[in-house]
């Protein structure tokens, strides 16, 4: 008779051998986490610089070219298109080839010599709300420091306001070290949640679920047994993203190294347990992956990773407080960005606790339930 | 290809489907689910932000100031901190996003002519809400500077910004178009990647190829019910899109129509083509999440613009379908583009749909060789 240590433990190796029984699956656990966290690492930017623009100047003045220069030089425009007509203009906006006209009339370098107002037209395609308001807000910025500029006196006549920003945790205000900690917490959760849901229900639809239970292995033994492996390998495939990750993306860590490893361990039992808990109510493998999807999604995008949470209706920021990675975001972007230790984050740890411990005694509960 | 047999397996598919109720309510319940969040749940738009304010100055015109920050609607003063420690304390623990501290000689300054100075610190971590915060504070800090020296001093241009196709900047018009593009591509990867991996598990495959059944005709006969549901979704998103969430639909309906049929050909046939090369369920599912979803969310531009990606992924979107078809769905809603704008994105999906047929079609036959 075996002790009920090493009956898991046999247990974990078998599982083990049968996830990569399929050589595949080795590329898929390890390889697919980095691809995605380096592509999406990239693609999640809300930074806005390159913005494509286009002048429609019917003034062709030193003046006109002077905005035209520091709209340029500021780098966050790219202007390369210079339409003839009107038709030409509404054409480049429509196609969506640019999102930012600047139109100059005529006598627009008069008027300025003349001291008198000149007037500039500046379209904005706002279909993408967030890029416009950013576009709208550095062109005023620049057009204005340039008015002020050609009119000292007027400038003089000003009350006078200094007024000093700064950026704390992210000087730069670098979109890539807000997000690449939220990718990497989103593609260890996506991956781990399919793979054991997924593993799960296999197991019982080819039938070889009732081949374990008339082993001598224990109920929990045998939800330990199936998760362990699971655990392991999303603790690799978190190692793994996160190295990466912060080397090519020079994403700082200011914090401790060592609560990354001990939140990702509460935070997987959560993951674990979700993916669990799937696997009990899906009889078939593509009612785990639909499953696993109507999950997913709404905890990604109730979890602040995009969204602010502060943004939300309150009914929405009440259910966010179930989410787990809501927790596991403000720990790892806390960790990374802020600097902060464990004064400041035990009480999403100990959320996140409760949460993984929740779910996992649900998970287990059902488990049992279905084995008998 | 004899269309009674491609009506046989596409009837023998769709009796699957129908013993599965519990994966088809998912599916439909999946494209009313991320609407409602979209719809009402997130947004993009800044306001309420929460900031501390340190006012040492406590005149008349550091409180006229700070009136004006709340009244701005972008920001919630969340505490008047006594100490400037506590700053700290509140932007470390994100109890407040922005701090305000106004020196003790404020209005002192402002009433001599001096330049008086006003320090704002903003939580740079979520980079997106921080720049345009600090665009706000500036607007408001102007704004108040030249009320204070009576009157307007009109500045020597003056920028007249129109804003075309979504003029009142709301985000749910940017996103929830867009998002019609990613449920279809999500019942693509749900639905169809599974579908022939899991005849090949269950052992049913040997038994469909030992009828006279052509490749082409089990492609597509398999195809078509899918296309049905993933049609019956768009269908409910659009109208959910446009008359509960008051989304402008300023294009024609009928050129939609068939530029959604091309894209969804095309993405079911990715799914197809995924299970018949993966074999396996779990390997499909994972695949079918790297191909189909992830691209169609991250890299589509339906909310992050391609525009700002570096170059070499600006490339790469360029071979993902759900790039043409976003920017095809935009186009339509928002802008009213008529088809001989939108005919360039058309044609690209059309040809990917008949690639990826193709090959389907190819690597099919060597399977079952």
């Amino acid at each position: 008779m075996f002790k009920s240590r090493e009956r898991i433990k046999r247990m974990v190796i078998k599982e083990f051998i049968h996830i990569f029984r399929d050589p595949r699956m080795k590329a898929i656990v390890f390889v697919i986490p980095v691809l995605q966290t380096i592509v999406f690492g990239f693609a999640v930017t809300t930074d806005v610089n390159n913005i494509p623009a286009a002048v429609y100047d019917l003034d062709k003045t030193y003046e006109t070219r002077e905005v035209i220069r520091r709209l340029k030089a500021s780098g966050y425009f790219d202007i390369r298109h210079f339409p003839e007509t009107g038709e030409e203009m509404q054409d480049l906006l429509d196609r969506g080839k640019v999102i930012m006209v600047l139109n100059f009339k005529k006598g627009f370098s008069a008027d300025i010599k003349a001291r008198r107002q000149a007037s500039l037209q500046i379209l904005v395609d706002g279909t993408d709300s967030n890029t416009a308001t950013v576009a709208m807000d550095y062109a005023g910025r620049i057009i204005k420091k340039y008015a002020a500029e050609l009119d000292p006196a007027k400038g003089a006549q000003r009350a006078r306001l200094d007024l000093r920003t700064l950026a704390w945790y992210n000087p730069e205000l670098q979109s890539k070290n807000y997000n690449v900690p939220g990718v990497i917490a989103m593609v260890i959760f996506l991956t781990s949640l399919l793979l054991t849901s997924m593993a799960v229900v296999r197991e019982r639809e080819t039938g070889t679920m009732e081949q374990l239970m008339v082993t001598p292995l224990k109920p929990l033994e045998l939800i330990l047994g199936k998760t362990i492996p699971f655990a392991i390998i999303a603790f690799i495939e978190m190692a793994l993203v996160t190295v990466l990750g912060t080397v090519i993306f020079k994403i700082p860590i200011k914090g401790s190294l060592l609560l990354l490893p001990f939140s990702t361990a509460i935070y997987l039992l959560s993951v674990l347990g979700i993916g669990l808990f799937i696997s009990t109510i899906a009889r078939t493998q593509q009612q785990a992956l639909m499953a696993t999807f109507l999950f997913y999604m709404p905890a990604v995008l109730l979890s602040g990773f995009m969204f602010p949470i502060e943004n939300m209706p309150r009914v929405f920021q009440y259910a966010t407080y179930v989410n787990p990675l809501r927790y596991f975001l403000v720990i790892i972007r806390g960790l990374f960005l802020k600097g902060n230790g464990i004064a400041i984050l035990w009480p999403q740890m100990a959320a996140l606790f409760i949460v993984g411990v929740l779910v996992i005694f649900l998970a287990s509960f059902r488990f049992r339930k279905r084995s008998d | 290809m004899r269309f009674l047999r491609l009506k046989a397996v596409a009837k023998k598919e769709l009796i699957q489907i129908r013993r599965d109720p519990l994966s088809l309510a998912m599916a439909f319940l999946m494209p009313v689910l991320l609407l409602f969040i979209f719809g009402y749940a997130i947004t993009l738009d800044v306001n309420n932000l929460a900031a501390i304010v340190h006012d040492l100055d406590r005149s008349g015109m550091s409180r006229e100031l700070i009136r004006e920050f709340t009244a701005s609607g972008y920001f919630t003063v969340v505490r008047e901190a006594g100490d400037p420690r506590e700053l700290d304390r509140y932007l470390d623990a994100g109890k407040a996003r922005v701090a305000v501290s106004i020196p003790a000689d404020f209005s002192r300054d402002l009433r001599s002519g001096k330049e008086a100075s006003l320090q704002v610190i903003v939580d740079g971590s979520d980079s997106n809400t921080a720049t345009i915060a600090l665009g706000y504070v500036s607007l408001i800090a102007d704004g108040y500077a030249a009320r204070l020296s009576g009157g307007r001093t009109p500045s020597l241009i003056d920028p007249r910004i129109r804003v075309w196709y979504n003029p009142e900047l709301k985000s749910r018009n940017f996103i929830i178009p867009g998002l019609i593009a990613v449920i279809m591509a999500v019942i693509a990867a749900l639905l169809t990647s599974l579908t022939i991996a899991r005849e090949w598990e269950r052992g049913t495959m040997e038994q469909l190829v030992a009828t006279p059944v052509k490749n082409p005709e089990l492609i597509l006969g398999k195809l078509i019910p899918y296309f049905l549901i993933g049609f019956i979704d768009v269908a409910v998103s659009v109208l959910l899109a446009v008359f509960l969430f008051g989304v402008p639909f300023r294009g024609n309906l009928l050129v939609f129509i068939v530029l959604s049929s091309v894209f969804l050909f095309g993405g079911l046939g990715l799914g197809i083509l995924i299970s018949i090369v993966a074999k396996s369920q779990l390997v499909a599912s994972q695949i079918s999440m790297v191909v189909t979803f992830l691209p169609a969310f991250l890299l589509s531009g339906f909310m992050y613009a391609i525009s700002n990606m570096p170059a070499f992924l600006q490339g790469l979107t360029r071979i993902i379908p759900a790039r043409y078809f976003v920017s095809i769905v935009k186009g339509v809603f928002l802008k009213g583009n008529r088809l001989v704008i939108l005919a360039g994105d058309g044609v690209f999906l059309l040809a990917f749909g008949v690639i990826v047929f193709l090959i389907a079609n190819i690597k099919f036959r060597k399977k079952v060789a």
